[in-house]
């Protein structure tokens, strides 16, 4: 039998926080039964919870601000936007006032916000349905982010998120809803995994116990398909093995569970589907340099989604989008891409 | 007193002079706007001396419409505030102490000087310096209010420009829809920082309003009484059966957007310091206004004197 897919992970995790802790309610478009969400995470939630689930107006902005309002009267309100392209509309709540209120009148003010939010290309829907905007939140005080993966149980994490009293972004990147939760420790015949870190802060993929792999990826969330498609080429080809560190942080970014994996690698990934220029995995690269400068044995390796929209046609929108191709060039040393 | 119907007004058309305080309630009212006018003019004055950083919008002129408003809320409220909001803050606590130390950065500032002049947060009282976001907000603290069964209400104050914000009427609809208890005063004294409302408000804010289904109160003049009594049963019907209301105050800005910018000429200030409520109020209470002009003013001298003397504030959250 097949481990639950991601999506029907995600809504077991709201009807569970839903049914443990009344101040927990939800906030976005369509989410209403028969439905449930454009994605279907809230499936069944309106018809259980009726007084906590609102389907808003097509609102971003003041609804994420309402639930700014609400966590300020000790509501636990979950935003789910819808693709995370309309999240520019919700930056200002995010910015200037969930965030700001942690901190901007002179003590800790308890902020439990959890933002779902939607991303990710290679569905076909074209350059405003398909991009992946974590880039554009980085480095804000107080305000946390984290990507779903096929690893990390949403059960336990969106538990852990509303809790944590800063609010806090979920990428969730829109191929990852269909596939199944790893949950085995064997990945497959050649791949198995654990979690590493005092908190389980990241899956750590590995060929056989990695004493000095000849490459780490850093690969959060659906990235981290593209990377074992190109550890296992690189394995099969030319006996290479690879380390991949599947992070559910993504900012601030948790580097002290997997310094020794880098310190040790001779060669470092850091890859995602956002685009260069201010990204997350620059930011990733300088926390690694300025810990590790001189124990180094190559440049860290930045991989992106080139630097342009994202194409509708299933063979354009390749030729934009991070693929596995790429992170296999990188690996072997072949060539680096921007 | 009267509440006005129709298109908008001119700029020109402030509103008129009225006898105002409230008979029953006379003293603390007079209190109250003459702590809110005094806090504002000592602020004024220790930015002339260059005693204060930063800026600050003081709401001269304005004073009436908290000191009207705040003995309708009740302990369960809570009060969104914007950037010319110390008279809101002053009608809830008659804290100048705290505020004044709070904008000098000194210790015993309601927000340890972190928040400054527009960034307050105590007791069921929040402002923020970005306009348009606190109305959503307040629709989201109307909604846990009415789901939590009390009679609470959220209170948003906005000023005119704040409508030019799409989030006002993203939130209008939500709380039509959601029959919230979210009350929107809009304190509407026709100017946005530098800019005339003839230059970026087209239609009436009571039309705008009206669109969402929204009842709205276009109110004219500074009798307190009068506000109350009509204002009062409107919260009161708010209270018992959940709804949004707009209550727009046609009102009139004396001083600067904040400290000196007013491009508006000295003869249309004057006009408007002539239809200001002070000297009507003074010459209805003389004894009573001139007694309690001179505790407040010996009260915020004593402020003056002593915030300096405060060890400057501790902040320990910078990371």
């Amino acid at each position: 039998m097949h481990a639950e897919r991601i999506v029907e992970n995600l809504n077991r995790a709201h009807h569970e926080l839903f049914g443990r802790d009344p101040a927990v309610c939800l906030i976005g478009e369509d989410l209403l039964d028969p439905y449930g969400g454009a994605f279907k995470v809230s499936r069944d939630l309106s018809t259980r919870f009726p007084e906590r689930v609102l389907s808003a107006p097509i609102s971003e902005c003041a609804f994420t601000g309402m639930a700014c309002g609400m966590a300020l009267a000790g509501e636990k309100p979950i935003v789910e936007i819808m693709f995370g392209d309309f999240i520019g509309y919700a930056f200002d709540p995010l910015w200037n006032l969930a965030a700001k209120s942690v901190s901007m009148y002179g003590r800790r003010v308890p902020v439990h916000l959890l933002v779902r939010c939607t991303v990710g290309g290679n569905r076909g829907f074209g350059a405003t349905h398909s991009q992946s905007p974590q880039k554009h939140f980085l480095g804000i005080p107080d305000l946390e982010l984290f990507e779903v993966n096929p690893f990390h149980d949403n059960v336990e994490l969106l538990g852990e998120l509303i809790d944590r009293g800063n609010p806090v972004l979920l990428f969730e990147n829109k191929t990852l809803y269909s596939r199944h939760r790893i949950q085995d420790d064997d990945l497959d015949d050649l791949f198995s995994w654990r979690f590493i870190g005092p908190r389980q802060e990241f899956a750590q993929i590995y060929i056989e116990e990695p004493e000095s792999p000849d490459a780490v990826i850093i690969a959060p969330g659906s990235v981290v398909f593209p990377a074992l498609e190109a550890a296992r080429r690189a394995f099969l080809d030319h006996e290479m093995e690879t380390v991949i560190l599947t992070p559910a942080q993504l900012h601030p970014f948790p580097l002290a569970p997997i310094l020794d994996d880098l310190a040790r690698a001779k060669r470092i990934l850091v890859i995602e589907e956002g685009i260069a220029g201010g990204s997350w995995a620059e930011s990733v690269a300088t926390a690694i340099y300025s810990h590790l400068w001189g124990r180094l044995e190559n440049p860290v390796i930045c991989l992106h989604s080139k630097t342009s929209i994202i194409p509708c046609a299933r063979h354009l929108e390749e030729r934009v989008l991070l693929q596995s191709g790429h992170v296999f060039e990188a690996l072997i040393g072949e060539s680096v891409r921007a | 007193m009267h509440i006005l119907h129709g298109s908008a007004q001119r700029i020109s058309v402030v509103p008129p002079v009225v006898p105002i305080a409230a008979p029953e309630s006379a003293e603390a009212d007079i209190e109250a706007l003459f702590l809110i006018r005094g806090f504002e003019r000592l602020l004024l004055d220790l930015f002339s001396r260059g005693v204060l950083n930063g800026t600050t919008h003081t709401c001269l002129g304005q004073e009436y419409i908290p000191v009207a408003l705040s003995p309708l809320f009740e302990a369960p409220d809570f009060i969104f505030s914007n950037h010319r909001g110390h008279g809101h803050y002053l009608a809830r606590f008659g804290d100048v102490e705290g505020l004044l130390l709070e904008i000098m950065g000194r210790a015993g500032g309601v927000c340890n000087g972190v928040g400054g002049s527009q960034h307050l947060f105590r007791d069921g009282f929040l402002s923020t310096g970005v306009l348009g976001e606190s109305v959503p907000a307040a629709a989201g603290m109307a909604w846990s209010l009415k789901r939590r069964g009390g009679r609470g209400i959220a209170v948003a104050y906005t000023g005119d420009g704040g409508w030019g914000e799409g989030s006002v009427y993203e939130t209008l609809n939500m709380a039509s829809l959601w029959r919230l208890p979210l009350l929107v005063v809009v304190e509407n004294n026709a100017m946005a920082q530098s800019s005339h409302a003839e230059q970026y408000r087209a239609g009436t804010i009571e039309d705008r309003a009206h669109a969402f289904g929204v009842r709205a109160l276009r109110i004219g003049g500074c009798d307190l009484a009068e506000i109350r009594n009509l204002v009062g049963p409107e919260i009161a019907a708010m209270r018992e059966r959940p709804r949004p209301l707009v209550i727009e105050f046609a009102t009139q800005r004396l001083g600067p957007h904040s400290k000196g910018d007013d491009p508006r000429s000295p003869e249309l200030v004057a006009e408007l310091w002539r239809r200001d409520w002070e000297a009507p109020l003074r010459e209805r209470h003389p004894a009573l206004c001139e007694r309690t002009a001179a505790r407040v003013g010996a009260r915020l001298e004593e402020l003056r004197a002593t915030a300096l003397q405060k060890p400057l504030s501790e902040w320990t959250d910078a990371r």
